[in-house]
C-alpha cells in the first residue's frame, strides 16, 4: 500500500517498529558510502583526524542544544537549533568515519556516549560556557569562521569521505558565519550596554584562540588527507578583522590560555566545563545501555 | 516476488520511487526536490541512492521507510537505500516544476545560486537578508525576519505589503 505522507509510513507496520517519533530511529549516516582507507594513508591516524574535527562539531553542537528554551528570542532559538542540527549531522558522518578508518567498527554512539574526558580530542573552545547570548554569538563567530576556512581547505582531501563531508559542511557553515557576524554587529554596534557585552563576550573567548591554530602530531603525519591549522590564521584574522569594523568593536589583547605540560583539547586535555558537559550528554546512554533512539 | 527484471520493472521501480514526497516539504516529491540521485537494479535489488539536503537532516529515516513501503506494495520487496555525499545537494537542483509547487504553497523558492553573489552567502554586514518577491502578493518589498525556520533548509520573511509572513528556501 502506499502512504499520503511519510509520517503516515513510519506508524505502519512496514516500519521495523523501532522508531517513536519524527527524527528518531537514526540509521548508518555512511550507508552505501564507500569508507575504503586510500592507499598511503594510516587508518589510525585518518580515524584520529576524524575524531578531532567530529568531537569539535559534537561538542559545539552540545553546548548550542543549551540554548534551547533559553534564547532571547523564539527566531534565534530556531536559529541556534538549525546551527545544532548541522554540527550534530557533521559530527555524526566524522564519528563513523573514524570507526570505519580504523577498523575497530565502533559507532557514532560508541564514541559519543562510551569516552571518557580525556579520549575526547576536540579543541577547548568547543565546550566552555557561555556567560550571555553575547558569550554565545562571540564564540561562534571564531568558532564557524574557523571550521569554514578549515572546511574550505578540507574539500581538497586526499580522502573522499572527508573531502566530501566538508563539501557539505561549507554551504552550512557559510550561513552559521554569517547569523554570527550579524549578531556580532548589531550588538557591537547597538546601545553602549550591548557593546560592553559583546566585548566581553570576545574577551572571554580570545584566550582560546590561539589553540586553534596548533598543528598536532596526526595533522602533520596526514599531510595531504588533513588541513594544517597553521595556514587558516590568515584567513580567519581577515573575516574576524572585517567583521570587528563593521561592529566598531576591538580584538581582545590578551594571553593565550595556556595548556598542561603544552597539552590541551586536541591531546585530550580540556577545562572544567567539559566534565559537565559530558556527564549531561552520556547520563541517559550511560544509565540504559541497551536504549535505542 | 519478482523474478525477472527488464528496463520495464526499472522504469516502474524509478516511478514509484520518484513518487515519495519529502516529509518536510510534502508538496514536492524527491524527485522534485534533487535529493534522488539514481534508482537501479541489481539481481533482486532495488538500489536507490539519495543526498541529504543538509549533513543533520532528521528526515532521511522517514523517506527510507516510505521509499521501502512504496516500493514493497509495487512488489519490490528487496530495497537498498544507499546515501550518496558527493557531491552535495545545492537548492540548484530543485526542478521548474518543484519551484512552482513551493511557489503555490506560499513558499519563496531559492534563486539560482548564479544569481547570488560570491558563493551561497556572502558576509553580510548589513540586517534585512535579499529581497524577495513574495510568494502571497507578488510585492518586492519584503524582509527577513529569522535567518533559519523550522527547517534547515528554510528562512522566515514578512512581507511590507500584505503583511504576511512566508517561509523561503534558502539558496545553498
Amino acid at each position: 500500500m502506499g502512504f499520503d505522507t511519510a509520517y503516515e509510513a513510519i506508524s505502519e507496520e512496514s516500519d521495523s517498529g523501532h522508531r517513536w517519533a519524527f527524527g528518531t530511529g537514526f540509521t548508518d549516516p555512511l550507508a552505501g558510502v564507500d569508507t575504503t582507507v586510500p592507499a598511503g594513508v594510516d587508518g589510525a591516524d585518518l580515524a584520529a583526524y576524524c575524531l578531532m574535527l567530529g568531537d569539535d562539531a559534537l561538542i559545539m553542537s552540545h553546548r548550542l542544544q543549551q540554548w534551547l528554551a533559553r534564547a532571547p528570542e523564539l527566531e534565534e532559538e530556531t536559529a541556534l537549533a538549525n546551527v545544532a542540527l548541522d554540527l550534530l549531522g557533521q559530527a555524526r558522518l566524522l564519528l563513523t568515519r573514524a570507526g570505519r578508518a580504523d577498523g575497530s567498527g565502533r559507532t557514532e554512539d560508541d564514541y559519543a556516549f562510551d569516552r571518557t574526558e580525556r579520549e575526547f580530542r576536540n579543541v577547548r573552545m568547543a565546550e566552555v560556557t557561555d556567560v550571555d547570548f553575547a558569550g554565545l554569538i562571540a564564540r561562534l563567530l571564531v568558532f564557524s569562521t574557523w571550521r569554514l576556512a578549515l572546511l574550505g581547505r578540507l574539500r581538497e582531501s586526499a580522502d573522499p569521505v572527508l573531502a566530501a563531508v566538508a563539501a557539505q559542511g561549507v554551504n552550512e557553515l557559510t550561513y552559521h558565519r554569517d547569523y554570527a557576524a550579524g549578531w556580532t554587529i548589531r550588538l557591537g554596534d547597538g546601545t553602549d550596554y550591548s557593546r560592553q557585552r559583546m566585548q566581553a563576550g570576545l574577551a572571554a573567548v580570545a584566550p582560546l584562540v590561539d589553540e586553534l591554530f596548533v598543528p598536532s602530531v596526526v595533522e602533520q603525519r596526514l599531510a595531504g588527507v588533513a588541513v594544517n591549522p597553521e595556514d587558516l590564521r590568515p584567513e580567519c584574522d581577515a573575516v574576524l578583522a572585517q567583521v570587528l569594523a563593521a561592529a566598531r568593536l576591538d580584538w581582545p589583547q590578551v594571553y593565550g590560555l595556556s595548556g598542561v605540560s603544552g597539552k590541551a583539547g586536541r591531546d585530550g586535555v580540556h577545562t572544567e566545563a567539559m566534565g559537565y558537559l559530558l556527564a549531561e550528554l552520556q547520563s541517559v546512554a550511560r544509565a540504559l545501555p541497551e536504549a535505542t533512539w | 516476488m519478482v523474478t525477472t527484471l527488464d528496463e520495464a520493472t526499472l522504469a516502474r521501480a524509478r516511478r514509484v520511487a520518484r513518487s515519495v514526497p519529502d516529509p518536510e516539504l510534502p508538496m514536492l516529491t524527491i524527485a522534485e526536490l534533487g535529493i534522488l540521485r539514481e534508482v537501479a537494479i541489481a539481481g533482486t535489488r532495488v538500489v536507490v541512492s539519495l543526498t541529504p539536503t543538509y549533513s543533520g537532516c532528521p528526515a532521511i529515516p522517514e523517506i527510507r521507510a516510505d521509499l521501502a513501503g512504496r516500493l514493497a506494495a509495487a512488489g519490490f520487496a528487496d530495497v537498498e537505500v544507499r546515501t550518496v555525499l558527493s557531491p552535495p545537494w545545492t537548492s540548484d537542483l530543485i526542478s521548474p516544476e518543484g519551484r512552482r509547487k513551493l511557489a503555490a504553497a506560499g513558499i519563496a523558492p531559492p534563486r539560482s545560486r548564479s544569481e547570488v553573489a560570491a558563493g551561497p552567502v556572502p558576509l553580510t554586514l548589513s540586517a534585512g537578508g535579499p529581497r524577495l518577491e513574495c510568494p502571497v502578493c507578488g510585492s518586492a518589498d519584503t524582509v527577513r525576519t529569522a535567518a533559519f525556520g523550522g527547517t534547515a533548509c528554510k528562512d522566515l520573511y514578512r512581507c511590507r505589503a500584505c503583511f504576511e509572513p512566508f517561509e523561503h528556501v534558502k539558496e545553498i
